[in-house]
């Protein structure tokens, strides 16, 4: 029977291609929306909810939306939608906090500095990315020139750093300090060396069980009682310091789950080839630990950046205190909603990118078979 | 016959390795017992057994994969302790193979050779790559040279496990069931290459069940069981006229099929 089937003899078939009517968009609508009578429910109920939900929010935020208005009452003449205009008239604040107006242009001119800094790091295609590169490790000076004034810029009390830069400062500085130090600290607990293992197992655990916002507490209050009278110890830079440590005990534990995954025939080659400790890990282990690891790295950053508004619990005035702050202005109150929503699209921006980045990192870092 | 046109290589009086009344502990678990053995350069010994007869221990114990408890290893004349010096000599000068490959999924196949010669020989970027290439060609698969290792079949994957151990130029190969994770039809690619490097008189030290290759290369055959070397004999000698009952009963299994 399946001989006289047969179109080809055997060992002589072509490679064919598929079958044309597995692409086409009703296709898809039939396998994707309708494949089961469940999934059709289901299809026409999230129809009705973003019937319900899409236009009145459009509406609110951009059709019926306000732009321009010196008050609260004002917008409400005007329309019923969102009061866009707060976010206007204090959008300033929110940015920069107190910083003295006629100098945030340094602001300004660190975040297009801190943009080219980290471009040489992030895509590996970066034109002269050797020179950049020392360009990026010299940045955190110019920076905080920048930022706090010094070699003839006018100084600038880091207590007026605020509203999103604030953020971003103890964000980025945090994400960049924890990443070697979590590493660090992750090798160090797998360690033959009890002592450097008791260490690190004992911070690690130490500041995962205590919360950021106790240690917080003990940066800005507590530290004083430590340190000898007299010395001044900025707040912000002890902030930095505590989000540094709270952060790298999670990247530690992260880290330490890609290096866990790496099969131990890797560093044996490795040995065996007579690669020493240093080089087997920076070269054989931690590249391919780091990969898989990305997804937990990028989810820690993710947290720690949205942490950072934490730091309107110890008096910082971040872009959260900024919206607190203008919430209780006479001639605005009640208008959370835009605020909220304001400071969110800030975030969501920020999470968003660092989470797209991730996982163009990990497409580009794949190197089995590509199905 | 090809057992002696191997026999007709070059042995030398020379001593590469010489392990002395070695012993060997997991825990409570004695792994290896009173190990002696003496490995002349040039010497192509193959090393079979049961699973779990401490053959695979024993070779890594050579390069210091493994620590021995008791007893001494002396390679090149230089004796393992705990000196991290002398370990990371002897690692220069012994290249070894693994059953599963090892190579790293992250580097290219070009990368996976010259990384140790770069790191650990201090060589010029570009002179490893030409030693590299080299050894690809020998094994030959220059053009996989640019491919990653997840992306070639096991044998060609062997393969460069084998180029780059050479290319850190080693006196002493040791091999660790190079060809037990393969499919049948790759296994001879393998063997192949390791053939040609017998016949370049390359000191070897193959854990193995090719019988078909001890038979065609060794030139002594161990037999190990539960720890000890239980008989040590030419590979004619050792097949056909097997000494204890233990090797007899293993060659009759092996050799049933």
């Amino acid at each position: 029977m399946a001989d006289t089937t047969q179109t080809y003899e055997p060992g002589t078939h072509p490679d064919l291609p598929p079958p044309m009517a597995t692409r086409g968009p009703i296709l898809w609508v039939r396998k994707n929306l309708l494949s089961s009578p469940l999934n059709i429910f289901l299809t026409i109920v999230s129809a009705y909810l973003l019937y319900l939900i899409v236009p009145g929010a459009l509406n609110w935020a951009l059709l019926d939306a306000v732009w321009d208005a010196g008050s609260r009452a004002e917008c409400r003449e005007i329309g019923s939608g969102a009061c866009w205009a707060l976010a206007e008239v204090r959008f300033g604040q929110f940015i920069y906090g107190f910083y003295p107006e006629h100098l945030r242009w340094r602001v300004d001119l660190t975040a297009v500095l801190f943009i080219l800094a980290i471009l040489p790091l992030l895509w590996d295609k970066t034109p002269f990315r050797p020179l950049m590169l020392i360009y990026s490790a010299a940045f955190p000076i110019i920076g905080y020139l920048l930022l706090v004034g010094g070699l003839g810029l006018e100084p600038v009390e880091t207590t007026k750093i605020g509203g999103f830069t604030l953020n971003v400062v103890i964000g980025v500085t945090g994400i960049v300090a924890s990443l070697p130090l979590g590493i660090l600290l992750a090798l160090g607990r797998r360690s033959h060396m009890p002592i450097v293992r008791t260490l690190c197992v004992m911070f690690i655990e130490f500041i995962r069980g205590v919360p950021l916002i106790t240690l917080l507490f003990v940066a800005s209050t507590m530290l004083n009682y430590f340190l000898p009278p007299g010395t001044t110890f900025d707040l912000i830079l002890r902030v930095l310091i505590m989000v540094t440590l709270f952060s790298s005990a999670y990247i530690a534990e992260v880290v330490r789950g890609g290096l866990q995954a790496i099969p131990k025939g890797q560093i044996e080659a490795a040995d065996a080839m007579g690669l020493r400790y240093w080089q087997s890990m920076r070269l054989v282990v931690l590249p391919q630990a780091l990969k898989i690891s990305i997804p937990g790295i990028v989810n820690t950053f993710v947290g720690l950046f949205k942490d950072t508004t934490l730091v309107v619990i110890i008096g910082l005035t971040d872009v959260l205190g900024v919206g607190r702050a203008s919430l209780s202005d006479a001639k605005w109150q009640g208008l959370a909603w835009e605020v909220y929503v304001f400071i969110a699209i800030l975030f969501f921006v920020c999470c968003f990118s660092m989470s797209r980045y991730s996982i163009y990192l990990e497409h580009k870092l794949h190197t089995g078979h590509k199905r | 016959m090809s057992d002696a046109a191997a026999a007709a290589l070059s042995i030398s009086d020379e001593v590469a390795i010489q392990i002395i009344g070695m012993h060997k502990w997991y825990g409570d678990f004695h792994v290896l017992k009173d190990i002696n053995l003496t490995v002349n350069r040039g010497e192509r010994i193959v090393i079979c057994g049961p699973s779990g007869s401490g053959k695979s221990t024993m070779i890594r114990c050579i390069n210091r994969l493994e620590e021995h408890q008791r007893g001494k290893i002396i390679v090149d004349d230089i004796e393992l302790t705990n000196d991290l010096k002398n370990i990371a000599e002897i690692r220069r000068e012994v290249g070894m193979v693994f059953q599963h490959f090892n190579l790293f999924p992250h580097l290219t196949v070009l990368e996976n050779c010259t990384l140790a010669p770069i790191w650990v020989r201090k060589m010029p970027k570009k002179e490893a790559d030409e030693i590299g290439m080299q050894y690809l060609e020998r094994v030959k698969i220059p053009e996989q040279a640019d491919k990653y290792p997840g992306q070639l079949s096991g044998g060609q994957q062997q393969r460069v496990a084998i180029a780059r151990s050479l290319c850190m130029n080693p006196r002493i190969m040791l091999f660790d069931e190079p060809t037990s994770a393969l499919d049948p039809e790759m296994i001879s690619e393998v063997l192949d290459v390791m053939v040609g490097l017998a016949e370049s008189g390359m000191t070897m030290l193959c854990v193995t069940h090719e019988m078909g290759f001890a038979r065609k290369v060794a030139n002594r055959v161990i037999f190990m069981d539960g720890g000890e070397i239980i008989e040590e004999n030419e590979p004619e000698e050792f097949f056909n006229n097997p000494q204890s009952a233990r090797t007899q009963l293993f060659l009759s299994q092996i050799l049933q099929h």
